[in-house]
């Protein structure tokens, strides 16, 4: 039928595409965890040795790879209610219908989310040096201590986070506004004829109906939090003593600073398993979600 | 009057968070005329003595970055011309053309989804330099062949183009190819624009892939180049901010220039059906 | 938009597409342009040094590409990797054993034999041999490179001290009189977190290798670098020297002229910049002195950089022309002029200002004592372990006795596939 043959002639090109530089290397991405390829493999492929699940019984052994994970766990588990707060808070000021100048307010607060992530971070490392930094400078004039945010271990993934929920507010900002936007207006009416005050208002009516958006919204922003690495790349290059040291940091490291290949591709399986994980969990909440 | 106190603490609240949101990106642009030096003094200066362009003079001059402005230009127009060619046929037929399998593929590609790209970075590195096109154009360009994201923006567009107006073009007796040119295209005009401002926003701000595969300097993007000189220039503040606003400035005009194309992006990828 | 207009847009698009893409042909320069890689400030010297070069080879352009020292050992491994090395790069002597390992690095004796610009015999041979691996000569040396004291020989004479120290004891003395004079704001020394190389060099001070078994094993439970760590860590102990990495103290220079520290154990080109970037009041204020060791003088790193060759460059015997340049006597006497780096030729030592200019003077002297570091491609791993254990160390992560096992077993693991290859050769 020619409707059928011009349906494959015209997904062909992108399934090639997707074929060759996709799926094949996701196949030798595995092939490689299972082997030692490293430097000296890279020179002679004689030296290369199959060593079967050796790599990912070398990743439970270093301690490195367990700080990446607790860094990386930091990161999400704090970032995330953070990020989504700040989101939820600027939608609902930007739902309410006494808020001016809204378009202004919507490019604004979304601006820092098209920025170039290796640009503001090179800009935030400024803003957090410890002595000519602004932020210290305006938390000294409320009279606290300037902070080494980028130099002592306790502060430097906490400064991420507050670059990182700058940065990514806006997005989330936009879909819980159209989430918002979607909630029937009747219900407000009827609750404010209840005698509903605004906070009640919220706590009933917006939180409950927008909570499946909000629960997508937050495992999404999840997995993406869980893919944390310019900003350790270029404000701390993983340290001070690699306590900014991510699951992709500790791969890229791995992989392209020291060229053990086959131990780097262990670490890219184990943060897809992650993924995987956080993709089911998503599954089952929409599928919750239609039930509904 | 309540009324009017709500009024104020909203709109008060709206702008204060919009000034802090905006400040670091003001204040990058300040940085950037300062004297050098300027900016590393006690108390940190917000608004510089006597504005000068020589950063931005000693940024094109002896650190080059015309270059990478060019480079970056070249990949990101590249990216988006090839995602356009390439995801746009596909996500028509995902959406109009009946075939054979045509749902499970789809439905295997969404699976795809879930394997974070980094995974292929190492692979397909090697495979790159077995074809001679690691530190090339054509490497960089390589993830954006196609995307299964686009793919999935096109064809969620596409469901919204009524069956008839495509069964009656072929009443006519015009060929799918002639079909999809003159009769899809025009009416698919809004998620181009969609899918070519979030390509090249996407390959603009790119960092990890051309930092792997882009080693000469006269080959690097901006971002690449600009964490580069970063490491280097550690000390130069000013410059920095120069290079910062040289890389945030294009993309930011794009984006207030077809902010509603972007949002609609956003909106249809995350509402996913 | 009219059906003509619709295909005019699907031309062009598969036009740009095409054009993309062919400019990926378009990346590797023209045949007469050598690429050369150099680090941070030898790369912005290079220039300088370039324009009679190409005066003299007309037809021949060299292209120079800078890297920070913070990225180059990545970017050169990458650029292996991806075959996309230069003609022609500097680096460090310590990474040529990796490179050789690698394959990458084209064999230059026969070159050096039929050079007439560049003779073996008037390099320091410990030098010299730093660049030979397996028996064959890899690179030939451009600068030579050391790690010694810069110190504030006001505040020291305030604290009451007219020389600098020459054993350790005395070096902790002086430390701790700087100490009380500055107060408690205020460093002796600055030993930054994110460098090895001051641990490194007085680790090369104690009899003990710091690998043991042609490199098989870590050696760092040995007595003498228990005795280097202890001594070093005892310096953070006492807050002899602040817990920061280089990153954290805004501008080294800047904080030398207020006193922050005032010992400070660097290389070569900290002459130049300590002459350019301090004040001119303190330029009398600063003085080098050679590393004290446990009993007396000590020893340090045998560093410094060399010129090599890719094997996969196709345009060698123009870097060729471009190494033989950079070795002779005359552009070495300029490449110091303006860098401070040390020449690794003697016959450019007996130039008069380098005889004459009083800083240099105790580099030569700690020339006579410096030691390889050990010749394994795993080693610059190595040395970014020690530093990590060090940092976590200073910041109370890891106590300090456990933390040399856990160093040897990290090292041991490293150098695993090292021990089989080895195995793997002597056993046929």
């Amino acid at each position: 039928m020619k409707a059928s043959r011009a349906g494959w002639l015209f997904v062909a090109p992108a399934m090639v595409a997707i074929a060759v530089f996709f799926v094949v290397p996701v196949a030798a991405a595995l092939a490689m965890s299972f082997t030692d390829f490293d430097i000296y493999a890279l020179a002679d492929i004689g030296n290369l040795r199959i060593v079967g699940l050796d790599n990912y019984a070398w990743l439970l052994k270093t301690p490195l790879f367990w700080q990446a994970l607790a860094n990386t766990f930091f990161f999400v588990l704090v970032g995330v209610p953070l990020s989504i707060a700040a989101s939820l808070a600027a939608a609902l000021l930007l739902n309410s219908p006494l808020a001016r100048f809204k378009a202004f307010y919507r490019t604004a607060l979304f601006a820092p989310v098209v920025t170039t992530l290796v640009a503001v971070a090179v800009v935030w490392r400024y803003l957090l040096h410890t002595r000519y930094g602004l932020l210290n400078h305006a938390l000294a004039s409320i009279g606290i201590d300037p902070i080494d945010w980028l130099g002592h271990p306790q502060w430097a993934m906490p400064a991420i986070v507050l670059l990182s929920v700058w940065k990514n507010f806006g997005y989330n900002m936009i879909i819980l506004l159209a989430g918002l936007q979607a909630i029937p207006k009747d219900l407000y009416e009827a609750a404010s004829l209840e005698g509903a005050s605004w906070w009640q208002q919220l706590r009933h009516v917006t939180l409950p109906t927008l909570a499946p958006m909000l629960l997508m919204v937050s495992i999404l922003t999840m997995a993406a939090h869980f893919q944390l690495f310019a900003e350790p790349y270029v404000m701390t290059q993983g340290g001070p003593a690699q306590r900014t040291v991510t699951v992709l940091y500790f791969m890229y490291e791995e992989g392209f600073k020291w060229w053990s290949l086959g131990s780097a591709s262990a670490v890219a399986f184990v943060l897809f398993l992650f993924m995987f994980g956080f993709t089911l969990l998503q599954l089952r909440v929409a599928r919750y979600k239609e039930a509904m | 009057m309540k009324q009017r106190w709500s009024v104020l603490a909203v709109n008060a609240t709206l702008a204060v968070i919009a000034a802090l949101t905006l400040f670091p990106l003001l204040w990058m642009v300040s940085a950037s005329l300062m004297a050098s030096g300027e900016a590393s003094t006690f108390p940190p200066p917000l608004v510089p003595r006597a504005p000068t362009l020589a950063n931005y003079r000693e940024l094109f001059a002896s650190a080059g970055i015309g270059r990478q402005v060019i480079n970056s230009l070249l990949v990101s127009v590249g990216a988006t011309l090839l995602s356009l060619a390439f995801n746009l046929t596909a996500g028509y037929a995902f959406a109009k053309l009946r075939f054979a399998g045509r749902e499970r593929l789809f439905r295997t590609l969404l699976g795809a989804l879930v394997i974070p790209a980094q995974v292929t970075m190492m692979p397909l590195f090697l495979m790159l330099k077995q074809m001679g096109l690691v530190n090339s154009y054509a490497g960089a360009l390589v993830p954006w062949l196609a995307s299964v994201f686009g793919i999935f923006l096109v064809r969620q567009y596409t469901l919204s183009i009524p069956d008839e107006i495509i069964e009656a073009a072929r009443m006519d007796g015009a060929g799918e190819g002639r079909i999809f040119i003159a009769v899809v295209l025009p009416l698919l005009k809004p998620v181009v624009v969609t899918l070519s401002v979030l390509t090249f926003l996407g390959a603009w701000n790119d960092f990890m892939w051309p930092l792997i595969v882009l080693s000469d300097r006269d080959l690097q993007t901006l971002p690449v180049a600009l964490a580069g000189l970063s490491r280097e220039h550690v000390q130069d503040t000013e410059l920095m901010m120069a290079g910062a606003v040289v890389t945030v400035l294009p993309v930011l005009l794009l984006f207030l220039a077809l902010q509603r194309h972007y949002m609609r992006g956003l909106l249809i990828g995350s509402v996913k059906g | 938009m009219t059906h003509a207009d619709r295909a005019t847009w699907t031309r062009r698009a598969w036009l740009g597409a095409a054009a993309a893409l062919g400019t990926a042909a378009c990346t590797r320069g023209d045949n007469r342009t050598i690429r050369f890689w150099a680090m941070g400030r030898e790369g912005e010297v290079a220039t300088e040094l370039l324009a009679d070069f190409e005066r003299e080879h007309p037809g021949v352009r060299v292209r120079i590409e800078q890297l920070p020292w913070t990225a180059a050992h990545e970017k050169l491994l990458t650029a292996f990797a991806g075959d996309a090395t230069p003609d022609i790069a500097q680096m460090g002597n310590t990474w040529l054993p990796e490179f050789v390992a690698l394959g990458a690095l084209e064999p230059l004796d026969q070159r050096v034999q039929a050079s007439p610009d560049i003779d073996a015999r008037d390099y320091f041979p410990g030098i010299w041999d730093t660049n030979r691996v397996q028996g064959r000569l890899f690179g030939v040396p451009w600068y030579v490179d050391t790690r010694l004291l810069f110190y504030r020989r006001d505040l020291l004479a305030q604290a009451g001290f007219a020389a600098p120290p020459r054993t350790w004891d005395e070096w902790m003395q002086m430390l701790a009189a700087v100490k009380r004079l500055v107060g408690p704001e205020r460093y002796a020394i600055l030993l930054p977190l994110n460098e090895y190389d001051p641990l490194v060099a007085l680790a090369l001070q104690q009899n003990e290798p710091l690998l043991r078994e042609d490199g098989r094993f870590g050696n760092f439970r040995s007595e003498g670098f228990r005795r280097t760590w202890r001594f070093y860590l005892s310096m953070y102990e006492q807050r002899l020297a602040p817990p920061a990495s280089s990153n954290e103290i805004a501008n080294v220079w800047n904080e030398f002229a207020r006193g922050y520290f005032s010992f400070y154990i660097s290389g070569p080109w900290q002459i130049g910049e300590f002459r350019r970037r301090l004040p001119a009041a303190l330029q009398s204020a600063w003085a080098t002195a050679p590393l004290p060791g446990p009993h007396g003088p000590g020893a340090s790193i045998a560093g410094g950089s060399s010129l090599v060759l890719f094997r996969r460059s196709r345009r060698k015997d123009a870097a060729w022309q471009l190494v033989q340049y950079l070795s002779r006597p005359a552009v070495q006497q300029r490449f110091h002029a303006i860098t401070g780096n040390l020449p690794p030729r003697r016959s450019v030592w007996d130039h008069a200002v380098l005889a004459q200019d009083v800083p240099t003077l105790a580099f030569r002297d700690q020339l006579e004592r410096v030691v390889p570091l050990p010749k394994v491609p795993e080693w610059e791993r190595i040395a970014t372990e020690l530093r990590v254990i060090v940092e976590r160390v200073v910041h109370g992560d890891v106590p300090a006795d456990l933390a040399l096992a856990e160093l040897d077993a990290r090292v041991d693991t490293m150098l695993e596939k090292r021990r089989w290859l080895l195995d793997r050769r002597a056993g046929g």
